[in-house]
């Protein structure tokens, strides 16, 4: 075990867990932010998708020990109370289905937009493929993320 | 795993049109506050005007939570802005809870229907009683009742003393379909913006105090068992909890997180008894299938006599492989046993299958059980199964504390109940013309039903009526079933046996028409040209309908008219759930693989109770096949399932994802089923589109194998 210190959606929060636990079980289990979801393991999937330092990570395949001195975002902490011009898009545009890997989609998406403001459809393809959707909101994904750049996604 | 699964009640329940209103109406007096008006088990009505709908299905993708309230809505003319929900758990009040067989909105159609009237009818005659006028001169809008002459206007919330003292209607008048005003809109979906921001709780978000993670270390063989384990290495891992033989064929790690708990596992030496199952593989499962074809079968159809036909014979063999469901959420389930009494939230699509089995398990009664249902990362028919809550409940009373039991996406793959491989041969005499004169197809699969130990009337898996309907009409035909066994797990998987029959038959149908030099459309247009209705078990399947679809599917995707250089199309229709579908595939092919690039598809699925969630079920299932399709199998060796992650098993992503464009026919008749219909047609159309490009065959699935 070891006590690590994580800047975590602007807050400074101290963990006691052993280092090489992914940073996903952290998030879930010790800090209670269950909207970063367990999909696969192995970086396959997208679903547990954070923000380390501005880039979009897999929280699973990421021990710990790695990100003390990052600033992490999570899916809490994209917007202050879930107006992030993805997630009004992702509303407006009735994305989700069961909904599991959304918040995996949307800071893959908010990851693109932050660098790439106005992607083209090959770029939101190429950003996007990471993460997988067994209910198929492709279309639909493309579309929030094309009306949240028009809306300035950047932000 | 326990014999009191509901599932083959539902469909032959749904089948026979016998509705689901079971325990429906609650005594008075059992409102949950004072001056709520509860007149049923499915809606409340505060004095403050708040309106809560009880949903007695599960949520897991489908809209759920939303299309069934809106049925409700509907009929006691509320202002759908006053409404929120309550999930129900596993309850006596709601008739069967299973959600599955694309039953959610034709099951409860008529009792949400029904419900929501007498609740306005009563809520009416307060209204008069209140102003000592007649019942006939008021009228309920937007959750009030108004006097149109005095113009006086009292609101539900107003009304809800007076209204509980009302006697409950018995025989309610129903709105026609012409002035609905919540039902057939594209209303959004209520569950939507908590699952943008990380709030949806998930069965595997579910937390309580004092919890304990727990994973279990399952026989890679199928049908294996523990034969000795040995954990001192787990246990010298801090956090590492109870290790203990939790069944036969498990033994299980509760640590304080989920990676103690994975730490723990990793470090556990279980020896195995790999038991009668070693060696098999996938070779011999398809080999056994293919020797089964001769077999006796049962008749699911038969017109005329096939055996008598004769003329230019075609026949063809086909075969599918066992499949996952890979839902994105794992398997899991968290429960709390108290000695007396046990409480579970659980991901499930059977919250009543799910307390009787764990009762059973740990030896309490049913009602001593309470099944708290929480959404579900997606279902697929994977939680049809009640495998996770008794697993949950055993760990809980073993390690007597509250524990959330989690599979990884490898146990999850592993461990499944798979779609059943199966093998179809089929047959037909061509007359002159080309027309078929007799058509036979028999199925050989092992039966699901069977495997669990359910009813198999007549030899007959009961899932067959909802999903291996002949939808043409011949002058002779046959469908037949031979039913094979298996030691692989089998379930119910999205649109189950209709992906076997559906692409099967559709195939085939195109290689009739090829034979006959026919185009593909316009074959199976003349096949249905003539209005019929072909009764097949309890549902009629009316040619009319299908041809509907068919003409539409074909118009919207420009069938038969100029394509970009290298494209090309291929057409399928299917019936199933009682809902009619065509599709037309559209693809290139590029170093011998085919893209998709568009998929066009036509649902008759009668009334549409939210086009918002109906154009997401069908793109959703559209995408779901195309995996199926291209790549879904599980293969064994050695008695293991060898897939075991998404690298393996890999789902179709962004990047392969064609244009969709989702058609649905303008219909007042009754809702039928919507998640499962679209998925049939989209392989035999991907493989009708491959033979247009290529003049190959495909006729065993997944065509990149």
């Amino acid at each position: 075990m070891a006590a690590i210190t994580l800047h975590i959606n602007g807050s400074e929060r101290k963990v006691d867990v052993a280092p090489e636990t992914p940073l996903l079980w952290v998030l879930r289990d010790t800090l209670e932010l269950t909207g970063t979801k367990f999909g696969c393991g192995a970086g396959l999937c997208g679903a547990c998708t954070v923000h380390v330092d501005g880039a979009p990570v897999r929280s699973c395949s990421t021990p710990v020990s790695q990100v003390a001195a990052k600033d992490i975002i999570t899916i809490e902490g994209l917007s202050a109370n879930g107006s992030h011009p993805l997630q009004l898009a992702w509303i407006e545009e009735q994305v989700p289905q069961c909904g599991y890997c959304q918040t995996g989609q949307i800071m893959a998406a908010a990851a693109l937009l932050a660098k790439t403001p106005q992607p083209s459809d090959e770029q939101i393809t190429q950003a996007m493929s990471g993460n997988l959707c067994r209910c198929g909101t492709y279309d639909r994904i493309r579309r929030a993320v094309q009306r949240a750049a028009g809306a300035g996604g950047a932000r | 795993m326990n014999p009191l699964s509901r599932r083959d009640f539902l469909t032959a329940g749904v089948a026979a049109g016998a509705g689901l209103v079971i325990g429906f109406y609650l005594p008075h007096g059992s409102s949950s506050a004072k001056d709520t008006f509860a007149p049923n088990a499915y809606l409340k009505i505060a004095p403050d005007g708040k309106i809560t709908i009880v949903v007695a299905r599960s949520e897991m993708g489908q809209g759920v939570r939303t299309s069934l309230p809106m049925i409700l809505a509907e009929e006691l003319e509320a202002d759908w802005k006053q409404i929120s929900i309550e999930q129900a758990g596993a309850s006596t009040l709601y008739g069967d809870q299973t959600t599955g067989g694309s039953a959610s909105v034709r099951t409860t159609w008529d009792p949400m229907r029904r419900a929501g009237a007498a609740a306005r009818e009563m809520l009416i005659s307060a209204a008069a009683l209140e102003w000592g006028v007649p019942r006939s001169s008021c009228k309920a809008e937007k959750s009030a009742v108004v006097h149109a002459a005095s113009s006086r206007r009292l609101t539900y919330g107003q009304l809800t003393s007076k209204a509980s003292a009302q006697p409950i209607p018995t025989d309610v008048p129903l709105k026609q379909a012409k002035d609905y005003q919540i039902v057939g809109k594209p209303v959004r979906r209520l569950d939507v913006p908590s699952k943008v921001d990380g709030r949806a709780v998930f069965g595997i978000d579910f937390r309580l105090a004092g919890m304990k993670y727990a994973v279990l270390a399952r026989c890679p063989v199928i049908g294996g068992k523990v034969a000795s384990f040995d954990d001192k290495e787990s246990r010298k891992i801090s956090g590492v909890g109870y290790v203990g033989k939790i069944s036969d064929s498990a033994v299980v790690v509760v640590a304080d997180s989920v990676w103690t708990a994975l730490e723990g596992r990793r470090t556990l030496d279980v020896q195995w008894d790999e038991g009668p199952n070693k060696d098999l593989n996938s070779a011999a499962i398809f080999e056994s299938l293919k020797k089964s074809v001769s077999n006796k079968a049962v008749s699911l159809y038969s017109n005329g006599d096939v055996s008598k036909v004769s003329g230019r014979r075609i026949e063809a063999e086909y075969q599918l492989p066992l499949m996952a469901h890979a839902a994105m959420e794992p398997g899991n389930c968290t429960a709390h046993f108290r000695g007396s009494s046990c409480e579970l939230w659980a991901p499930t699509q059977v919250p009543q299958d799910v307390r009787d089995s764990v009762a059973q398990a740990i030896g309490l009664d049913p009602d001593q059980v309470k099944v708290n249902v929480t959404l579900m990362g997606g279902g697929f028919g994977r939680r049809l199964e009640h495998d996770y809550g008794v697993e949950a409940a055993l760990v809980s009373k073993a390690a007597n504390a509250p524990v959330k039991v989690l599979w990884t996406r490898e146990d999850d793959m592993r461990n499944s109940t798979y779609r059943p491989a199966s093998y179809h041969k089929l047959s037909a005499v061509l007359d002159g013309q080309g027309w078929p004169v007799a058509f036979s197809h028999r199925i050989v699969a092992p039966s699901i039903s069977a495997q669990k130990g359910l009813p198999t009337p007549n030899g007959v898996d009961p899932d067959l009526p909802d999903e291996a309907a002949l939808i043409y009409s011949f002058p002779a035909a046959a469908v037949e079933y031979v039913m094979t066994e298996t030691p692989v797990p089998l379930g119910w998987m999205r649109s189950v046996y209709a992906l076997q029959a559906g692409f099967a038959n559709e195939s085939f149908i195109d290689e009739l028409a090829l034979a006959a030099k026919k185009d593909p459309f316009e074959y199976r247009m003349h096949l249905l040209s003539k209005d019929e209705d072909i009764k097949y078990f309890d549902t009629v399947w009316h040619t009319a309908r299908m041809r509907g679809v068919l003409q539409l599917a074909a118009e919207k995707a420009g069938w038969g008219k100029a394509l970009p250089a290298g494209h090309c199309q291929g057409i399928a229709c299917f019936g199933c759930f009682s809902t009619y579908m065509a599709e037309v595939v559209e693809i290139t092919m590029e170093n011998d693989q085919p893209v998709v690039h568009r998929v066009v598809a036509a649902m008759d699925c009668g009334q549409v109770v939210n086009p918002n969630i109906l154009e997401q079920q069908i793109k959703g299932a559209i995408v779901y096949a195309l995996t199926n399709a291209l790549r879904a199998q599980i293969t064994i060796d050695k008695g293991r399932v060898v897939q075991g992650n998404f690298d393996d098993y890999a789902p179709i992503r962004m990047n392969h994802a064609p244009l969709i464009e989702a058609y649905s026919v303008a219909s007042t008749e009754a809702p039928m089923g919507a998640g499962e219909p679209p998925v049939p047609p989209l392989a035999p159309a991907l493989c009708n589109a491959i033979f247009a490009a290529t003049k190959k065959r495909i006729r065993a699935l997944p065509i990149l194998s």
